[in-house]
């Protein structure tokens, strides 16, 4: 894992007393309240609906123990005792007072981690596949770049007030875990005869305005990456609206003036900013890959492993959802739910985030992940290991079998929290979760995605759920929309809205309707949700949720 | 009055040439038939939110422009490094700037050289 140098630990230090002076400028009125909004959201400060709320960057998902414990410290002391990771791999804390967040970043830096660019008009912290560097189907570990990335991104003088915010998102496998697709940005890893390179995508995102990004240049060179993405960068600073908010993003840039004249635009400015780069990035880049090389993995029997999955129910179920294939045969990809039925998605508590942080350092090579769909994952875990580590696990709450399940769900936090929501979704989560987990359906249904957002903007990613709830508010009451066929991975696809909405209390028997319409139409237990949808369209799952107007229409 | 704001701190205005005066949406593609002659370029920063200028002074420098590059306008002194950093010789802030942000939170950022990831990753 990458550790700081002694550049990054004197910049964060200043950077940090900076912040620290922005706040008592603010006070003392140096700083009027419009122009510290921008400073504190650069510094993952924001004013939610009860308090102040600080976003914490994990910098492409990536975590040892150290820093893990060091985010229960934090939880602990300036929160309620908990923490909330979210889908762009930070972890939000809830609760905490102005006055102290300084403190709050002094104690996150003595362990490399920090708020910058979080939030605010900036490049946001760099997102990356959960399981790089363990993953069967990986061409290569993307963290490397995307550390280049952070350290490039970092407090660039051109774009930090940009017309709005930027997210880039990079995955080094073919199966895309990143959602690249749906980043102002999104990288991919490919290679092109021997050579390792960059496929580079623009103008996704979802929001109001859901697009699924364009190529813009197939293959990229790694060493021409900053320049290059320095150049786009610059092209949407200039021509990117800045005469409304919702039309900010550069997935409308592109949209309005077409991906080939933004293609012209950028390689006419990459042309003027490569000479400057002297190639001392490539450097900084190799070593930072030698940074990240993979640990040394051990070599131990099946043996434990095999026997649990024979004789224990409640462990062969866990390692049914909850392990992927480890690039090493004798070692597994482990996700820890954070969704326990019933529990606020993607909460984790101090202790739980201790618990996971001894266990990393026990089990996985001491590193830990936090993927988008807001669960922790330990990478690298030897087979002989996994009954001890779900044994204790299950100990702290945390051993939930249900991940890539219908209570799996990725949800904003909506109105419990937020300032922007216009309705709950935190609650709605719950009762599917827990309704699903009464019918025990929910190993039968197998594969199903569900993402519910609190707004149209669309934290929670419902544009790209299999099921996809938005919750908006009609006259005073909450109104959900459901979206259907959506799909974040390789083939990203926008969901189609199935109709009018549904109030809350109707919400839940909507989704059962179409679960049980899936039951009824799938082929066989293989079929999952959004290849049943894929296979039949819109039709049948339409009349499933509407079953009034089906009967009005035939009468 | 205006208060001209460099690395050694506030000082009045000492140039007497003649601007090119640029706006914030300029596009600085457009301008390279105008530079030739010109010496000095101010570019508006209309709000310290809008960080197009930032970009412009930069493309001019890539374009070759050498003579002296000033931001003028709402610019906060947080946004010094910035401004250096991209390229501007200096700031001209109005009165009520210089008063409510006073020298000595613009010299806490003169020394913009340091800290600097992107020189760092230039070379």
């Amino acid at each position: 894992m990458y550790k700081y140098s002694e550049f990054d630990t004197a910049f964060l230090a200043e950077r940090n007393a900076q912040f620290r002076a922005q706040v008592e400028r603010r006070i003392d009125g140096s700083l009027t309240e419009d122009e510290f909004k921008p400073l504190r959201l650069m510094n993952g400060v924001y004013l939610q609906l009860h308090a102040y709320m600080l976003r914490v960057a994990i910098p492409y998902g990536t975590l040892n123990s150290a820093q893990m414990r060091q985010l229960a410290v934090l939880a602990e002391t300036w929160d309620k005792g908990y923490g909330h990771f979210t889908t762009r791999q930070n972890i939000q804390y809830n609760w905490p007072k102005l006055n102290d967040i300084p403190d709050m970043l002094d104690a996150l830096a003595k362990v490399g981690l920090h708020a910058i660019q979080t939030s605010g008009n900036t490049i946001r912290n760099v997102t990356a596949d959960h399981f790089a560097g363990a993953a069967a189907d990986e061409i290569a570990d993307p963290r490397p770049v995307a550390e280049l990335i952070r350290q490039w991104s970092t407090d660039h003088p051109e774009f930090q007030f940009l017309g709005r915010k930027f997210k880039i998102a990079i995955t080094g496998s073919d199966n895309d875990r990143a959602v690249i697709k749906a980043h102002d940005i999104g990288l991919q890893i490919v290679e092109q005869g021997g050579e390792e390179g960059v496929r580079v995508i623009v103008g996704g995102g979802l929001g109001r305005t859901p697009m699924i990004g364009k190529v813009l240049r197939d293959f990229l060179p790694k060493a021409d990456l900053l320049p290059y993405l320095e150049s786009v960068l610059s092209v949407y600073n200039l021509l990117g609206r800045r005469d409304n908010k919702y039309k900010a993003r550069i997935k409308i840039t592109v949209h309005e003036n077409g991906i080939d004249d933004i293609r012209n635009r950028v390689e006419r400015q990459f042309a003027q900013i490569k000479p400057l780069f002297s190639g001392v990035d490539q450097d900084i880049l190799a070593g930072i890959e030698e940074a990240f090389a993979p640990p040394a993995l051990r070599q131990t029997s099946a043996r434990a492993f095999e026997a649990a999955y024979t004789n224990d129910p409640v462990f062969r179920s866990w390692a049914d959802t909850n392990l992927t294939p480890h690039r090493d045969p004798g070692h597994a990809i482990v996700t820890i739910s954070l969704k326990a039925h019933g529990a606020t998605p993607g909460d984790a508590s101090a202790s739980q985030m201790r618990v996971m942080a001894d266990l990393a350092e026990r089990y996985a090579y001491d590193e830990l992940r936090i993927s988008h769909e807001q669960n922790v994952i330990l990478p690298h875990v030897a087979k002989a290991d996994l009954p001890a580590l779900h044994a204790a696990l299950k100990e702290a709450e945390l051993g939930t079998a249900n991940v890539g399940l219908i209570s799996d769900i990725i949800a904003c936090p909506g109105m419990d929290y937020c300032a922007l929501a216009t309705a709950r979704s935190i609650p709605i989560a719950q009762e599917i979760a827990t309704r699903f987990d009464e019918l025990k359906l929910e190993h039968e249904i197998g594969e199903l995605k569900i993402k519910i957002s609190g707004c149209i903007n669309a934290c929670g990613h419902h544009h790209v759920g299999h099921i996809g709830i938005l919750g908006l508010d009609r006259a005073g009451v909450e109104n959900y929309q459901i979206t259907l066929g959506g799909d974040g991975g390789t083939d990203a696809t926008i969901g189609e809205r199935a109709g009018p909405g549904f109030s809350a209390e109707e919400i839940v028997p909507a989704i059962e309707r179409l679960v049980y319409a899936y039951l009824d139409l799938r082929d066989g237990g293989d079929e999952h949700f959004l290849q049943t949808y894929r296979r039949l369209g819109l039709a049948p799952f339409k009349a499933a949720l509407y079953p009034d107007h089906q009967r009005e229409k035939a009468a | 009055m205006t208060t001209i704001v460099t690395d050694a701190g506030f000082g009045p205005d000492t140039e007497t040439g003649t601007w090119l005066d640029l706006a914030s949406d300029t596009d600085p593609a457009g301008l390279s038939f105008q530079l030739d002659g010109v010496t000095q370029i101010r570019i508006a920063f209309p709000s310290f939110a809008d960080g197009r200028g930032f970009s412009i002074a930069r493309r001019l420098r890539l374009m070759g422009f050498e003579g002296r590059l000033r931001a003028q306008g709402h610019v906060l002194a947080d946004q010094y490094a910035m401004a250096r950093r991209s390229g501007f010789d200096d700031i001209e802030i109005d009165d009520d700037m210089a008063a409510r942000q006073p020298e000595d939170q613009w010299l806490a950022r003169a020394e913009w050289h340091a800290h600097n990831y992107q020189a760092r990753l230039r070379g």
